[in-house]
């Protein structure tokens, strides 16, 4: 049980930080220009492949740095000709826009590399168990992982809250027409954000790349559940987005390794249930097989009991 | 269009001019496998006939509620799966003739629409389409973990022609269900149109534009979007039905978020700011799903291309530029635009055949065998490895976005004249 709760947790972590790396940039464009990155999934996935890319030709590690920073030109090329062009139109038409980007960029994946998946490894140099705790080895390119996601977390931090640019920026996300006042290119501000944004999503995927897959699918399997981290934790929120990574991130690792069902919890309180009921699904369905809808039940939850999410202002 | 224009009392013989419209609609899709007799047309047209309902009640949300979805597959795929259940339940059961069963999925859509619009009509814009995807995603993955009700990965299957037979028809054939397609089409549409016209569907409206007016007005902009988005769910539902009596099975891909996506591409590319929008959107998308596949491997990402250039050219889509040029047709003036069409034309069908070409070029290296080096493509044969073609379509598709670009303020400077005529200088 405690060899169960440990390796949860350190896998929570994990995968919590890797949410938060992806949700930073999203809820950071989103306060700044009202705008849900649609494609922000999209360009994790091609952050992936590319450095997939990049690892055959000149190794891991100059991939771990290239491929984020093609993937935030990519964004902030995405934002320059792309979006501020659309932003007359309105919020939805961006949203239908960024959705537009997303399916072309998915396409493009395939059209690229393929439709199966493909073999993005890890470094040799980081292949081997960190520590074995109960005959279990925790696998030190996890731990890399979550130093990465620390270390961009930590410097997220400090540029946001202790430099320059960081003050314009949260200036620009509350008075943006001051901040123009005072002689900011506040659209270059905007391009930056959604470049840096993107790059960090790009990050997310070059190091998740080779722990959960690179597949055509990888960005639908997360690029929703970021869009959950972000209501849940509160919209325009950077403080209940990283709460909320953390919270589905455990929730999700969690879900898995709890072999339980309700007909096992009715049997516990003496309750029998028929076999041959037309519930019988949901019955018998456990916590771990429910995972995957988890996140969005939590959704559903917070958007009835506490319409701001977790630590946002805003109604939704 | 207001209180003071005088109504005309409902009798039959208006009843049947006002709708005449409807009446040739009718007419001419019950006549239409008289011209298209192939079984693949017939299948193309039964697919078409339900995209056209399901991309109809996508814009009651999109278009004419301000309702951005994605996840309106929902009801689409959870009316599929009710109604294929009830066919299953009524295989030689009890009466019940197949023309009714999309009835099933319509109310599974209405109920669902009440469930899940309950909480998520408070807001519109960005707000409700992210409470859409997460919905959608639940449902998406629910359907393959409650394995009895949606039957996982396999999906659900039923036999149609199990159930009551009306009149000796038994819809063993594909034309069968064509017309029994077509006609709940023709209702469906009416039906959708009349309720854009009621006075809810033009508070639906209202509180698109400008949800504070409406409140003070003294309704809810909540239970306005929620009618609108119970009557989305229950066409949606319908659609889904007929999906269900057409293919006979139902599966995970109908109720999942790419469902959801095409629905929406269906609509914008068609325009969703016209009743008739989603109509052509889902003819045009059907066609070229079905044709352009036979062509190319990459036609969905030929699709995601028209789409993002409709969102950021066009957004009032294809309807938006039918209707840009009526006025104009009708003042006789199309023929002084041949010419400044003609200029932006030839440039644009460049740049066109560049990128076609380069990402065919593509695509080909991806898949090749080992060793092979031409391609066929335009009726030439072709070789990747040379970089003569490489450069030639480089050419054509940024030279023709160039001259496109440049030519393009004249062209809608002719656009805007004719226009100008055609309202005789009166100012719009």
């Amino acid at each position: 049980m405690l060899e169960l709760i440990v390796f949860s947790l350190l896998n929570g972590l994990v995968y919590g930080l890797l949410l938060f790396m992806l949700s930073s940039g999203l809820t950071l464009i989103f306060s700044m220009m009202g705008v849900l990155n649609f494609a922000h999934a999209s360009l994790y996935m091609l952050g992936a492949y590319l450095a997939y890319t990049i690892s055959l030709k000149i190794g891991f590690w100059p991939g771990l740095i290239i491929a984020p920073l093609l993937v935030g030109v990519v964004g902030a090329l995405i934002e320059r000709y792309g979006l501020r062009n659309v932003h007359r139109y309105g919020h939805v038409a961006e949203l239908i826009f960024t959705f537009g980007v997303a399916f072309l960029i998915e396409e493009s994946v395939q059209l690229v590399w393929g439709r199966q998946n493909v073999d993005y490894r890890e470094p040799e140099i980081l292949s081997f168990p960190l520590f074995t705790l109960w005959g279990t080895d925790f696998p030190a390119y996890k731990a890399f992982m979550l130093a990465i996601s620390v270390a961009i977390f930590i410097a997220l931090l400090l540029v946001l809250t202790r430099s320059r640019v960081g003050l314009i920026i949260q200036a620009a996300i509350t008075h943006p027409n001051q901040v123009a006042m005072l002689g900011h290119n506040v659209p270059l501000v905007f391009t930056g954000v959604f470049g840096v944004g993107s790059a960090l999503a790009g990050l997310a995927g070059v190091i998740a790349g080779p722990a959960l897959g690179t597949f055509p699918g990888m960005a639908a399997v997360l690029g929703s559940i970021v869009f959950v981290v972000i209501v849940v934790g509160g919209l325009g929120s950077l403080a209940g987005a990283f709460v909320a990574s953390l919270l589905i991130g455990m929730l999700q690792t969690f879900a898995v390794a709890v072999d339980y069902s309700l007909e096992d919890l009715f049997a516990a309180v003496g309750i029998t249930t028929s076999k041959t009921s037309a519930l019988i699904d949901l019955y018998t369905v456990t916590v771990a097989q429910i995972g995957p809808i988890l996140p969005y039940l939590l959704l559903v939850l917070i958007l009835i009991f506490r319409p701001t999410g977790l630590l946002g202002k805003r109604e939704v | 269009m207001s209180a003071i224009a005088p109504t005309s009392p409902r009798t039959g013989g208006t009843f049947l001019r006002r709708n005449a419209i409807w009446w040739v609609a009718l007419l001419f899709v019950l006549l239409l496998p008289q011209v298209a007799r192939s079984g693949t047309s017939i299948a193309v047209l039964n697919q078409m006939c339900i995209m056209v309902i399901f991309s109809l009640s996508y814009n009651m949300l999109l278009g004419q509620g301000g309702m951005l979805s994605f996840g309106h597959a929902v009801y689409f795929g959870l009316g599929g799966y009710f109604t294929i259940h009830l066919m299953k339940m009524a295989s030689g059961g009890f009466f019940m003739p197949l023309p009714l069963v999309p009835l099933a999925g319509g109310l599974a859509g209405l109920l669902f629409g009440l469930l899940f619009g309950s909480f998520s009509t408070n807001r519109a814009g960005t707000v409700f389409a992210m409470i859409s995807l997460g919905i959608g995603e639940m449902i998406a993955a629910s359907s393959l973990i409650f394995v009895k009700f949606s039957g996982g990965e396999e999906g659900i299957t039923a036999d149609r022609t199990d159930l009551t037979s009306l009149f000796g028809i038994r819809f063993r054939s594909e034309v069968d269900v064509y017309y029994l397609i077509a006609a709940w089409m023709v209702l469906s549409a009416w039906l959708m149109y009349r309720f854009s016209r009621t006075p809810v569907g033009r508070m639906a409206n209202a509180v698109r534009d400008n949800p504070e007016r409406a409140e003070f007005v003294g309704y809810s902009q909540k239970h306005v979007r929620l009618l609108s988005f119970m009557g989305a769910g229950f066409f949606a539902g319908i659609a889904g039905g007929l999906f269900a009596v057409n293919y006979e099975i139902v599966t995970e891909e109908t109720v999942n978020l790419v469902s959801s996506g095409t629905v929406l591409l269906q609509a914008y590319i068609g325009g969703v700011g016209f009743f008739a929008g989603p109509i052509v959107g889902a003819i045009v998308y059907t066609l070229l799903q079905t044709l352009l596949s036979n062509y190319t491997e990459i036609w969905a990402f030929y699709v995601g291309l028209i789409f993002v250039a409709t969102v950021m050219y066009a957004p009032t889509g294809l309807t938006g530029i039918i209707m840009m040029h009526l006025p104009i047709y009708r003042a006789g003036k199309l023929r002084s635009l041949a010419l400044p069409y003609l200029r932006i034309g030839v440039p644009a069908l460049c740049c066109t055949i560049g990128v076609i070409g380069l990402l065919e070029l593509l695509h080909f290296l991806s898949v090749r065998a080992v060793g092979q080096s031409t391609k066929r493509l335009f009726w030439l044969t072709l070789n990747v490895e040379q970089p003569f073609a490489w450069i030639i379509f480089s050419v054509l598709a940024v030279g023709g976005f160039l001259v496109a670009r440049r030519v393009a303020p004249s062209v809608l400077a002719a656009w805007e004249a004719a226009s100008l005529h055609a309202f005789g200088g009166r100012a719009r």
